[in-house]
């Protein structure tokens, strides 16, 4: 186990990089990278907030009937679900600053979990609709909703909650490769970073759906 | 040895717990919450609440779970900064589109059919349509009939037969309001 906790001699420490001053300029800068990663996140997923914008102004009576098509409880459960998450990741990175490795990774883990149960969740409301039609622009079957193209509300549905579940899948991909490390011995009081950055993106994709959520499910 | 140990340590802010379960909580409340909220039905203010109770539950997923309160304010300052950019983005495409109806609308409605003004815009008055097929009766339809502007906006909208709005509106509209000048 590569500890990190004990500087003793002259070798820095495995995770320190020569070209920082120390650790702490080290880590406000991965932190400074990250927050400008987000910002490239926050626009790229506002361009497709501005196109709901755009059509829910141009088509409000469809997207009140179209949104009857999703359940607002499967939301709702999935709202809570990835809070949950949030909750666990924020504790999990406590866990590390105060040298708990053990119970670190095991929120991780949690994270994890509720992560795969918001995807397992998600792949019922979709495979539903595949199964009825209710699809994105020509691929739209479903005639049970009355108003002007409302193949347009699933359109944007699938695009937004999509791209979020693209995000979901990538931060669980990431989480994984976080458990392996921390089980290695690798983050602790001095060194986390990963974990914190990590959790930074995690917060952001959970921030995304806490606005999706009354958006697609609770209109009107 | 102190200084070297000073180097490689980490000063963190480490939270209390009950400030993580304790906001945890409050998302958790405020889902609740903007859930019931949308079973009353309160017409536009259903938005307006939702929003409202979205943006209060970011603002403490920012705060405490991403540290923004705590953390170097440069941080804080980027995040918002993307969100003014959002915000600029938003409501300049909107002036844009939710306006888009409405010179077809002035255009259609000509108060004095003869009017100088008309060659001008290079628009033919209503009653020159006759004869003509295609987007000029539809825009006329569109206007004279009394709709509303959103009306007026979605058949303009329509009118493409394509989804994609924008650029292909206007070309479509601009060109079949020409067409009648040529014509006569």
């Amino acid at each position: 186990m590569s500890n990190n906790q004990e500087h003793k001699g002259a070798h820095p420490p495995e995770w320190f990089q020569h070209h920082f001053t120390d650790a702490e300029q080290q880590q406000e800068s991965a932190k400074l990278g990250m927050w400008v990663f987000l910002l490239t996140e926050i626009l790229f997923f506002g361009g497709l907030f501005c196109a709901y914008a755009i059509y829910r102004a141009w088509h409000p009576d469809m997207f009140i009937n179209a949104h009857t098509a999703l359940d607002w409880r499967m939301g709702g459960l999935n709202t809570i679900v990835l809070i949950v998450s949030s909750i666990t990741m924020a504790m999990s990175i406590r866990s590390f600053q105060l040298n708990q490795q053990k119970q670190g990774v095991m929120l991780l883990v949690v994270t994890l979990m509720c992560a795969a149960t918001f995807m397992v969740i998600k792949y019922f409301e979709y495979s539903h609709k595949f199964h009825v039609g209710q699809l994105p622009g020509k691929f739209y079957t479903f005639t049970g909703i009355e108003g002007t193209n409302p193949h347009i509300f699933f359109s944007i549905y699938f695009l937004m909650t999509g791209l979020h579940g693209i995000h979901v899948l990538v931060g669980m991909g990431v989480i994984i490769w976080l458990i392996m490390r921390a089980k290695k011995g690798h983050f602790g009081p001095a060194y986390y970073t990963p974990v914190e950055v990590t959790g930074l993106y995690w917060h952001l994709v959970d921030m995304v759906w806490i606005f999706l959520f009354p958006l697609f499910y609770l209109i009107g | 040895m102190s200084q070297l140990t000073d180097k490689y340590s980490h000063h963190a802010h480490i939270l209390p717990l009950k400030v993580y379960l304790g906001i945890g909580g409050t998302l958790i409340f405020m889902t609740l919450v903007t859930v019931a909220v949308a079973q009353v039905h309160l017409g536009p203010f259903n938005l307006l609440v939702a929003l409202a109770i979205a943006v209060f539950k970011a603002i403490l997923v920012g705060l405490f779970f991403m540290h923004l309160k705590y953390d170097n304010k440069l941080f804080a300052v980027i995040f918002v900064s993307s969100l003014a950019f959002l915000g600029i983005f938003i409501s300049i495409t909107l002036f844009d589109t939710l306006r888009r109806g409405d010179i077809y609308q002035e255009v259609g409605m000509p108060i004095k059919a003869n009017s100088n003004m008309y060659d001008s815009l290079r628009v033919a008055p209503a009653h020159g349509a006759s004869g003509h097929e295609g987007a000029t009766d539809k825009a006329t339809e569109s206007v004279t009939s009394g709709d509303d502007s959103s009306g007026a906006k979605a058949t303009g909208h329509e009118g493409t037969g394509n989804d994609s709005g924008g650029a292909k509106d206007t070309g479509h509209v601009a060109t079949g309001v020409e067409s009648p000048k040529s014509g006569h």
